[in-house]
């Protein structure tokens, strides 16, 4: 069962300022089976642990550790850690232009697969798996993610985590800028990849809503650049109704 | 405009600083003084690796050029006073006078009117070996409402400058597709002058991927109302090449579109390429439709890249004209989320580079040419190790 364990880890960004400490010793772990959600304020630095996690360059771990399942996350490529079992649903997609969805998909898949999918199957896994997310078979044909709407966008993150099968999803608020339909479709994509009970789920948002959709079982308040409280999904209920003002002296809404 | 700068708009121009309109041309090599670099056109151009074609060098050998046409297309090779050469356009400065002074013989093409080629024409230029200098001169033409497929493979060693005419009659169609995948000694200078008839088309492509210093100069005019030109580009430069494409599209009739895109990849220590883009509206053509754009990828420190938008209007009665031009490095944005999916990082970057060409490789449509060059870009890559 795997296992994704974050220990005491301090991340800086560069600035022009020098080295800004944004992430100040944050613990976590998350098991397959389990499904956690790190709910913060803007700026208290729930993104930058998720791509810390993935390893974007533009973030530096000055000290902790990331294992999953014993390995040293750290020390992996962004592509090693990918292929390794860790997702990370971002907030911004990228556009790519030229390279086609289908070629991209077919390409991750080769990837993280080792080999690639026999074209058969894989083209009737690729019909299934947008279908399920209610996205146009057209957009197989059109650049990564280039003139994609925002929702658009986050079902083919979705649709990604679904063709790759991670250990591990980090979802990184993937429920900003869905209205209330696509909100459904991405969060049903999300409950079936969990149904498996053999991954693990951490679901960063700033809201409360996806959690009517998926169900937390572990909820985390993330403030100043690490985990400042940690309960269950009753959590996010006294978020909504209170807000993150206990946590930052300002108000700041949690619910909608 | 030099690495790194975005710029993209559509409204107003570049005015450069002597109109394209009043550029003086001639078939006479003695009518161009010497050019000493100095000078806006060859400003770019590394003077002393031209091996002396602007000074007056004599051809000591001849480059070979083998056509394998289809049974519609004419093919025959012509004297020096040929009365059809020079009817696409003038040579406008002194190597392409140079070449038009010195050419023994010429080869001219023709596609007989209503008649489609049924088969592209391959025309393949090897240079006259190194250290050897030739000139050499080619016409196409396409008669009224002919349809064909043309193109002109450069290879070989040598120094090798010449005029390439594309004459096309009123509704004809010609596509072209001019590869310059030189030996890394070879020199070439070409200047191909396209002449647009009545709603003809003209698909230009222009491919250079080897060769020490190449420039090319495509000039579309257009003859009558109605025509249409596409100049497009794909160049790929390595270290210490020197790559040149100087496009001019001269709108002096009504009701005419062109659209240039091209688009290059640089890598390695001092690759040098150099993109001018010249389009004037003249107060003549209303109803004028233009856009042109370039875009440049560095793939490594030590490359450059200038690129140069010129569009000058002298009629307000246009559809539409714009220009963009951008060169920049490789988006870290794109290489992480390809990465993120678990591709590796030199997969990730072939695919960028794949897709940033991709655009103009799908407007090649002669397969056997589209896959050689999807072929080529990938051993450019194989190279560096990108």
């Amino acid at each position: 069962m795997a296992t994704l364990e974050i220990k005491d880890l301090h991340v800086s960004v560069a600035t022009d300022d020098g080295a800004k400490e944004i992430l100040k010793g944050v613990d976590l772990t998350v098991r397959a089976g389990e499904t956690h959600a790190i709910m913060g304020p803007n700026g208290s630095g729930k993104s930058t642990l998720s791509y810390a996690v993935a390893g974007h360059p533009k973030y530096e771990v000055t000290s902790g550790s990331v294992t999953l399942d014993g390995d040293d996350v750290l020390a992996m490529s962004v592509d090693e850690r990918a292929r390794a079992g860790l997702f990370l649903a971002m907030q911004y997609p990228v556009e790519v232009p030229g390279v086609s969805m289908s070629n991209f998909l077919r390409t991750a898949a080769t990837a993280v697969r080792g080999e690639a999918p026999k074209l058969r199957t894989w083209v009737k896994e690729v019909k299934a798996a947008m279908t399920e997310l209610e996205i146009d078979p057209a957009f197989a044909e059109r650049s990564v993610n280039e003139g994609f709407s925002g929702g658009e966008k986050k079902r083919h993150e979705i649709l990604q985590l679904a063709l790759l099968s991670p250990k591990i999803a980090i979802l990184d608020e993937t429920d900003s800028g869905l209205d209330v339909d696509a909100l459904r479709v991405v969060s049903d994509g999300v409950n079936r990849f969990k149904a498996s009970g053999e991954t693990g789920v951490l679901l960063i948002t700033h809201y409360t809503r996806i959690l009517r959709h998926i169900t937390p079982d572990f909820v985390h308040v993330f403030a100043g650049g690490r985990i400042v409280e940690s309960g269950g999904s009753e959590l996010a209920n006294v978020l909504e109704s209170e807000g993150y003002v206990k946590y930052t002296g300002s108000q700041e809404a949690a619910g909608v | 405009m030099t690495a790194a700068v975005e710029k993209s708009h559509s409204h107003g121009a570049v005015v450069p600083e002597s109109s394209r309109a009043e550029w003086f041309t001639s078939f006479d090599v003695n009518a161009f003084e010497v050019p000493s670099g100095r000078e806006e056109i060859w400003r770019f151009t590394p003077m002393k690796r031209l091996a002396g074609l602007h000074t007056g060098v004599e051809a000591t050998g001849s480059a070979t050029v083998v056509v394998d046409a289809p049974a519609e297309v004419t093919v025959e090779t012509v004297e020096r006073g040929d009365s059809r050469l020079g009817a696409a356009g003038t040579p406008a400065d002194r190597v392409a006078a140079q070449a038009y002074s010195s050419f023994t013989a010429a080869t001219v093409l023709t596609v007989a009117k209503e008649t489609k080629a049924s088969a592209p024409v391959l025309v393949t230029v090897t240079g006259p070996g190194a250290g050897q200098v030739a000139y050499g001169h080619l016409q196409v033409r396409a008669e009224r409402f002919a349809e064909a497929v043309v193109v002109l493979d450069h290879r070989g060693s040598g120094v090798y400058a010449d005029n390439v005419e594309f004459v096309l009659a009123d509704g004809a169609k010609l596509t072209v597709v001019s590869i310059q995948d030189w030996a890394d000694d070879a020199v070439h200078v070409t200047a191909q002058h396209a002449r647009i008839g009545r709603d003809a088309l003209l698909r230009h492509t222009v491919v250079t991927l080897g060769g020490d210093l190449v420039r090319v100069s495509p000039t579309a005019a257009f003859a009558d109302k109605g025509g249409e030109v596409e100049l497009n580009g794909l160049y790929f430069a390595d270290a210490g090449q020197h790559f040149e494409h100087r496009t001019f599209v001269d709108h002096s009739q009504a009701n005419c579109t062109s659209n240039v895109v091209y688009k290059g990849a640089l890598q390695g220590n001092d690759a040098h390429t150099v993109w001018i883009g010249d389009v004037l509206i003249r107060a003549a053509a209303e109803g004028t439709q233009t856009y042109e754009l370039n875009r440049n990828l560095l793939l490594t420190d030590g490359a450059r890249a200038d690129s140069v938008p010129n569009l000058e209007i002298e009629t307000g009665e246009i559809a539409g004209a714009g220009h963009a031009s951008a060169t920049g490095r490789f988006d870290d944005e794109q290489l992480f989320y390809l990465q993120a999916r678990g591709i590796p990082e030199d997969q990730a970057r072939r695919l960028v580079v794949r897709g940033f060409f991709h655009e103009l490789l799908m407007k090649i449509q002669v397969p056997e040419v589209r896959e050689r060059l999807e072929a080529a870009i990938e051993a450019e890559l194989e190279a560096v190790g990108v």
